[in-house]
């Protein structure tokens, strides 16, 4: 790096307006110490994907902004108005002042627009970072201990995150979200004993009624914000109190966190990143329309359009009620509908439901109770990571099944074709896809326990004294070394069934639980050893970084030679 | 192992290899890449931490010629960025003051200018900001150490001792008696707030189950808002959405009470007379010269049925494709749906117009528990 080195300039003077008020502000609260070590020299860890849980945070912050403005605006009420404004297509008809606002915001207020389109694409930033960032946290094991607390609050935060902005794209009161918000309505009624007296007290009567727009304002503006700003706060505490967990690496240890300083480094690379996803969605808001309420109209019960899609974030919701055959059971003269029920609780039911649960099962599985602050490589967990590629495409058919008709449409299928697909799909392919996951990596442990043990593949030919040909391995370098040797191997639990020597069975083992136990351990410790293939310990890359020899050694005994194709990186 | 001895003592030019994530081993945005060195730097100030265990910078010395002529060059690049957004920024607050909003077309101008002249500013912000840390701040890489998150042993210890003491002094093991008024005394007020809530909405009681139709209410076509004969609505193959005389615009009303109003050849409908509970549903006597009403709200979730395909006589909800066959009484062919559009009952009035003979029989819409 030719970085100019510059920390030895250190012979300036502090300003004096500056040095004055963090003195004045020493002689109060005192902490010089703990600000110099805990807030100006704390150590950020570096990787592209820690930037990612930013991205969410600085959604939030844009959409505080940009919220306060269109709050100023905006009126929360289904009074009757009749519109008479820029927009002169809509002029003179009548539509609630919610959608006589918000059309307001859009023609007649200047930047409002901008503000507007950037209020909802930051709130699809918001969610899809929440997302991206959890799949993270997930594969890389850093929900582990100690952090299971803190991943329990970022599921919270996803579940919270959902239904903000299903009420904020709903406040418009616009046709398409008027649609979604009767089909909120309609899921509520469907929940058995008391779904009606919830739909009638949420929405204060029959469907639309006039509180349903006040009330989703409040709580979208005040309610779930202030929650959601609450937990951010813990979350990112948490974080900091914990300090951030790194990747395997060079001179990493569950001892030490490696990184760069908070001031100045983190703190402007954060800075920047912030600006940067701010100007991205404002670049995005400036071209790329969304949401334009103004061509949807007022919302008027009788009518719909197909093709009617709700932000991306719901499809699944939409999908999971897409996908479903007509079920419904009439018990002890009351109505029971599945077909409403299992939509509504099941698919996000499995996947925050999972989500919580899986730093407790695994726990369980694996019998690991140590502290864990060097993340997994993805490959080194076949079992978590193939359950959760099965989530992700168990959520992706769901999703795309949201949106069957313009699959239908697009791809010349028949609409009921696309739908049967779904409804196989949705349980068969996240099993398949979690196998192949598994075994994927599983190959990729294969190469990497190559590499260590007989370098990489540097692409050089050489022609040796005999003529024959071979590719030159070269030993994997001391950081690459570092990242190869992170990798543990969960430890086999005693098998069910099994006695120790006085002829008892081993505790874990015992019983259904113990059983159960027993099998998803050995799940777990499915791995490839790098070490037990007659080398020893001489894999430092240093002894077999060549040759003939070598090849004859993939096929030995004991090791298992690379599959044909399998080079890939993760 | 003679092999390895001729790799090594070979000059080949070693493979690139890099993990996904790290930074490119040279920085590509400008020119030169010296190759990289390490050296240590005194841990200053820091002797009385044990906190920081290591500290280097990573890079060239700051002294060598080929750092200064880099850093004159980023010096360059971040002070342009900064510029830029200052001049952005600018025409920021002059896009504002100078172009109204008056019309749709200005009010996209205005869009345009706003979004692009602040997208630059912050774009720039941000790329002048990044140049600064990555090519003129220098590389220093710290190691902390992580201190037990669990408390030492005799902490825990401590806390639980103390814990306890202020239990005991606060008699509140002591005294059950105490205790559990206590827990009764706070009982309410852990109801109030859900009680506090009552007055939400109306309870549902059974508004579900009726609709504003009643005998003799005119159908009225939906949009002109005008009554109609079955002659004028003759053209067989044809629907149209019908609302309720006196509620045309009635949100809450319109949502129960929509129709879809259907117009068949001859012979071509089928209703099949069934009795759902102790209600009869479904039947060709409620038809007018071979049109039929059925409800609009789809018995799923909700949804206006707006589609109707003449050639298959399939009414298709849109929301979820619910798929409902319209000469059997609109029974479910396809889709999550459970049941029927339910059927309204129709004849003319004296004056030739279509009238509802009564109420639907049934309730329409989604289901509910208590619908039976």
């Amino acid at each position: 790096m030719s970085r100019p080195a510059v920390n030895n300039d250190t012979d300036f003077e502090v300003s004096k307006p500056l040095k004055g008020t963090a003195g004045w502000l020493d002689d109060r609260f005192g902490g010089a110490r703990g600000v110099r070590t805990y807030l100006l020299r704390k150590v950020y860890p570096d990787h592209w994907s820690f930037l990612l849980g930013e991205i969410a945070l600085y959604s939030f912050i844009i959409l505080l902004l940009t919220g306060t403005f269109l709050s100023l605006f905006f009126v929360p009420s289904t009074t009757e108005v009749t519109y008479h404004g820029s927009y002169v297509k809509l002029d003179g008809i009548r539509m609630s002042e919610a959608y006589a606002s918000t059309l307001r915001i859009s023609f007649d207020v200047r930047g409002g627009l901008l503000i507007r389109q950037i209020h909802h694409w930051a709130a699809d930033l918001f969610v899809a970072a929440l997302m991206v960032h959890m799949l993270r946290v997930f594969f890389t094991g850093a929900f582990r201990k100690p952090r299971e607390v803190n991943w329990l609050i970022g599921v919270t935060l996803f579940a919270l995150a959902l239904i903000e902005g299903l009420f904020g794209y709903s406040l418009p009161d616009d046709q398409l979200s008027g649609a979604g918000l009767r089909i909120f309505e309609g899921t509520l009624q469907g929940i058995p004993i008391v779904g009606t007296y919830l739909a009638y007290f949420l929405f204060g009567g029959p469907f639309p009624g006039h509180d349903i727009v006040p009330r989703m304002y409040i709580i979208h503006v005040l309610l779930v914000p202030g929650i959601l700003l609450a937990l951010i706060g813990a979350h990112v505490f948490i974080m900091f109190w914990q300090k951030h967990t790194q990747m395997p690496g060079k001179g990493n240890t569950e001892r030490n966190v490696v990184g760069q300083a908070s001031y100045p480094y983190f703190v402007a690379k954060t800075s920047a990143w912030f600006i940067f996803i701010f100007g991205a969605l404002a670049l995005l808001s400036t071209f790329a329309s969304i949401n334009p309420v103004w061509l949807y109209g007022p919302y008027t019960p009788v009518a719909i359009s197909s093709a009617s899609q709700p932000d991306f974030y719901m499809g699944i919701l939409e999908g999971a009620l897409r996908v479903m055959p007509a079920w419904e059971w009439n018990f002890l003269g009351h109505t029971v509908t599945f077909s409403v029920l299992i939509p509504f609780a099941l698919p996000l039911g499995i996947i925050l439901g999972g989500a919580a649960f899986w730093p407790f099962f695994e726990r369980w599985a694996t019998g690991d109770k140590a502290y864990h602050h060097i993340n997994d490589r993805p490959r080194n967990a076949p079992v978590r990571t193939g359950v959760g590629i099965g989530a992700v495409v168990f959520y992706g058919v769901l999703w795309i099944e949201g949106a069957n008709d313009v699959v239908a449409d697009k791809l010349q299928i028949p609409l009921y074709t696309v739908t049967w697909i779904a409804r196989v799909a949705v349980i068969v392919a996240p099993i398949i896809a979690y196998f192949i996951t598994k075994r994927i990596c599983l190959g990729l442990q294969r190469k990497d326990r190559n590499e260590l043990l007989h370098g990489y593949e540097s692409g050089i030919i050489r022609q040796l004294p005999n003529g024959e040909f071979i590719e030159v391995h070269q030993p994997a370098n001391e950081e690459r070394l570092a990242v190869l040797e992170a990798k543990k191997v969960t430890a086999l639990l005693p098998a069910p069934g099994s006695e120790d020597d006085n002829g008892v069975p081993a505790p874990s083992a015992r019983g259904m639980l113990g059983k159960a136990r027993a099998v998803a351990n050995r799940a777990f410790a499915e791995a490839i050893p790098v070490e037990t293939d007659g080398h020893g310990n001489g894999h430092h890359g240093n002894g077999h970084a060549v040759t003939g020899e070598e090849h004859e050694a993939v096929g030995a005994p004991g090791s298992t030679a690379l599959p044909p194709g399998d080079g890939g990186e993760e | 192992m003679s092999d390895m001895e001729e790799t090594e003592g070979t000059e080949s030019p070693v493979a690139p290899h890099r993990v996904i994530g790290t930074p490119p081993p040279s920085p590509r945005l400008l020119g030169s890449s010296p190759v990289p060195q390490e050296h240590e730097t005194a841990l200053d100030l820091v002797s009385d931490e044990e906190e920081f265990l290591d500290e280097h910078i990573e890079g060239l010395p700051p002294d060598d010629p080929r750092s200064v002529v880099h850093g004159k060059r980023a010096e360059r690049v971040v002070v342009a960025c900064f510029t830029l957004a200052f001049i952005a920024g600018c025409g920021f607050i002059a896009a504002y003051v100078g172009l109204g909003v008056t019309t749709v077309d200005k009010t996209l101008r205005s869009n345009l200018a706003l979004g692009f002249s602040l997208s630059v500013m912050l774009l720039a912000l941000g790329l002048g900001a990044l140049i600064w840390v990555r090519h003129l701040m220098p590389n220093v890489e710290v190691t902390q150490e992580r201190h037990d998150l669990r408390s030492k042993e005799i902490d825990r210890q401590a806390l639980e001792q103390t814990f306890k003491e202020g239990t005991a002094n606060s008699q509140f093991v002591k005294r059950p008696l105490v205790r559990r008024t206590l827990m009764l005394g706070t009982l309410p007020l852990l109801a109030a707030p859900v009680v506090l809530l009552r007055d939400l909405g109306p309870q549902p009681g059974t508004s579900l189950r009726h609709t504003v139709w009643s005998p003799g209410r005119r159908l009225l076509v939906q949009g002109t808002n005008k009554p109609i004969t079955p002659a004028e609505f003759s053209a067989p193959g044809s629907m149209i959405t019908i609302v309720p005389d006196g509620y045309e615009d009635d949100a809450d009303a319109l949502t129960e009470a929509a129709v879809i109003l259907i117009k068949f050849r001859p012979g071509e409908l089928h209703i099949p007379t069934r009795h759902q509970g102790s209600t009869l549903v479904g039947t060709m006597n409620w038809t007018v010269d071979n049109i039929v009403a059925y409800s609009k709200i789809c018995t799923h979730v909700g949804c206006p049925v707006a589609l109707y395909e003449q050639t298959t006589h399939h009414i298709l909800c849109p929301c979820h494709q619910s798929t409902f066959e319209a000469t059997t009484g609109a029974t479910v062919i396809f889709g999550p749906a459970a049941r029927p559009l339910p059927q309204l009952p129709m004849t003319t009035d004296s004056s030739g117009f279509l009238v509802a003979r009564s109420d639907f029989t049934e309730p329409v819409g989604p289901s509910f528990w208590e619908r039976g």
